[in-house]
């Protein structure tokens, strides 16, 4: 559960599945530990909190005490549930556009594909990859798609995309091989902002579709 | 106070790293090689986390618009400052007028320039660090002027001071470096650490890809992303190791066999790509921090 990643830092394991019970552990043992003399940053993951420790300050295994006694509290503590956050999004709408071959490889129709993929609300289980980028989840099964064979050399920014049971937004443009089915026009990094994200781990994220002319 | 007259190489702004933003997917950056980074601020006593220029791949040429002392450290380049060679881990005075070049030579991949003072350089979420993948900072350009904070010392007081390095980092391309078994190093075999492996071409300050022997892999079950760090080594799909460095992503999805120490990252950082053969040993925690605080304390003596 206690595993050391390098001689400072440790990846406490709370499970081995992408599960939204296990993401929220996850989230509350995050929360704990801000604040905390001698931690330098925690990343939490799906499944995972990595915890950046000052090792001139804590040895593996006082950091390990540590956290276990923050474990004991994640019980009895008020769940952290983080924003709700709309995207308006033009589905369909990209150069490069995957969302007929999702509906084709799927057996459904573009306008189910916006349907399912916008009538959900989405977790940020994390944020990673690239600046600003969310792994929201879960997928419908009806839209599981697997990552592109060979990834494209630039994906616009904006660009909504999904790959197995995740979905996600691209910050920037950059290489990816998630397939896109739409693009949205707000803006998920900016490091000049003094709220240089959009997005924060934990928030809940709602898709609204665009048509065309709203755009 | 700087101008820059030429550059061939890749040149950034680093300091010591951008810290508490991995949760929004923003590397750390900061230097290659955190050692070599502490030792030019520290030649030049400026603060710990001051600003240097870090440098890679070619050379830079710099001409001073005012008198300054500047410091370089690292591996695989030569300073030539007006009509003199100076060794690396050294610091020297710079008359206005006079051009100082920084120029690759070989045996390392990283030189770190620092001024007295620190560069002046604008901090973009809490650091000056560049992350160019990430629209963070810029390359060094021909034209840019490079400001300087004020010294702590009368600039006479600065210069000609040196560094044995090699005594607390011993530099080599044929090192064998420490490594902390990672969470999931029960899934691969012994090949890796009887093995020898080359750096790649394929490095840059993200990571460094290993050539050499495929890494067996026992269990191939598909890792869900989890925490990565500067020093963790992946084994792709193929087998290839790759060493995540100061630019990696905060969180990945290959499988970690395990983490060098980061008191042997900045030996790896300067290992040439088709030059380096490295050898990996594994090692454990307690000796790794031990190694580790050494290393910091004597960093934290004052520099004659």
């Amino acid at each position: 559960m206690f595993k050391p990643l390098g001689d400072s830092a440790m990846l406490v394991e709370l499970g081995a599945q992408i599960d939204p019970q296990v993401n929220r552990q996850v989230h509350a043992l995050d929360f704990l530990l801000q604040n905390v003399n001698g931690i330098i940053e925690t990343v939490p993951a799906y499944c995972t909190l990595t915890i950046y420790y000052d090792a001139l300050h804590f040895s593996f295994q006082q950091i390990k005490a540590v956290t276990e006694e923050k474990l004991q509290q994640i019980s009895e503590m008020k769940r952290e549930s983080g924003r709700r956050l709309e995207v308006p999004v033009r589905y369909g709408d990209a150069a490069n556009s995957d969302i007929g071959a999702v509906a084709l490889a799927n057996n459904i129709s573009i306008a189910e594909v916006i349907q399912i993929h916008s009538e959900k609300e989405y977790r940020v289980y994390l944020m990673g990859f690239m600046p600003g980028f969310p792994y929201l989840g879960i997928l419908d099964e009806r839209l599981q798609m697997p990552r592109l064979p060979t990834p494209r050399t630039s994906i616009r920014a904006g660009s909504v995309a999904i790959a197995g049971l995740q979905t996600g937004i691209y910050p920037f443009a950059s290489p990816g091989g998630w397939q896109i089915i739409g693009w949205t026009a707000l803006k998920l990094f900016d490091p000049n902002s003094p709220t240089p994200f959009l997005f924060a781990p934990n928030d809940t994220v709602k898709f609204i579709p665009l048509a065309d002319a709203d755009a | 106070m700087l101008e820059v007259v030429d550059v061939s190489g890749m040149a950034t702004f680093q300091d010591a790293g951008r810290r508490g933003f991995q949760r929004y997917g923003v590397p750390v950056s900061g230097a290659m090689d955190w050692f070599a980074y502490r030792v030019a601020n520290r030649l030049l006593d400026n603060p710990q986390n001051s600003t240097v220029l870090e440098i890679g791949l070619g050379d830079v040429i710099l001409r001073a618009k005012r008198d300054c002392v500047l410091a370089a450290t690292g591996a695989g380049f030569e300073i030539q400052n007006y009509v003199w060679t100076f060794p690396l881990w050294t610091s020297f005075y710079v008359r206005a007028g006079w051009s100082v070049q920084i120029k690759k030579t070989s045996g390392g991949n990283w030189a770190y320039l620092s001024i007295a003072g620190g560069f002046e350089a604008p901090q973009i979420l809490g650091s000056t660090s560049a992350y160019l993948r990430g629209g963070i900072g810029n390359l060094l350009k021909v034209g840019d002027i490079l400001e300087n904070r004020k010294p702590t010392l009368e600039l006479a007081k600065l210069a000609a001071r040196n560094f044995s390095a090699h005594k607390l980092m011993p530099y080599s391309q044929t090192p064998t470096l420490a490594v902390i078994a990672g969470p999931q190093g029960a899934r691969f075999n012994n090949s890796f650490f009887e093995s020898e492996y080359a750096v790649s071409k394929s490095f840059d300050r993200m990571g460094y890809r290993l050539a050499g022997r495929a890494v067996e892999t026992l269990d191939k079950t598909e890792l869900i992303s989890e925490g990565m760090t500067m020093g963790s080594i992946q084994i792709t799909n193929q087998g290839q190791p790759m060493v995540m460095m100061a630019d990696a992503p905060p969180t990945g999805g290959y499988p970690k066999i395990g983490n060098l120490i980061a008191a042997d990252l900045p030996i790896l950082a300067q290992c040439e790509a088709g030059v380096s053969q490295l050898r990996f040993r594994e090692a454990q925690l307690e000796e790794a921090q031990a190694k580790y605080k050494a290393l910091v304390s004597e960093l934290a003596q004052p520099c004659k």
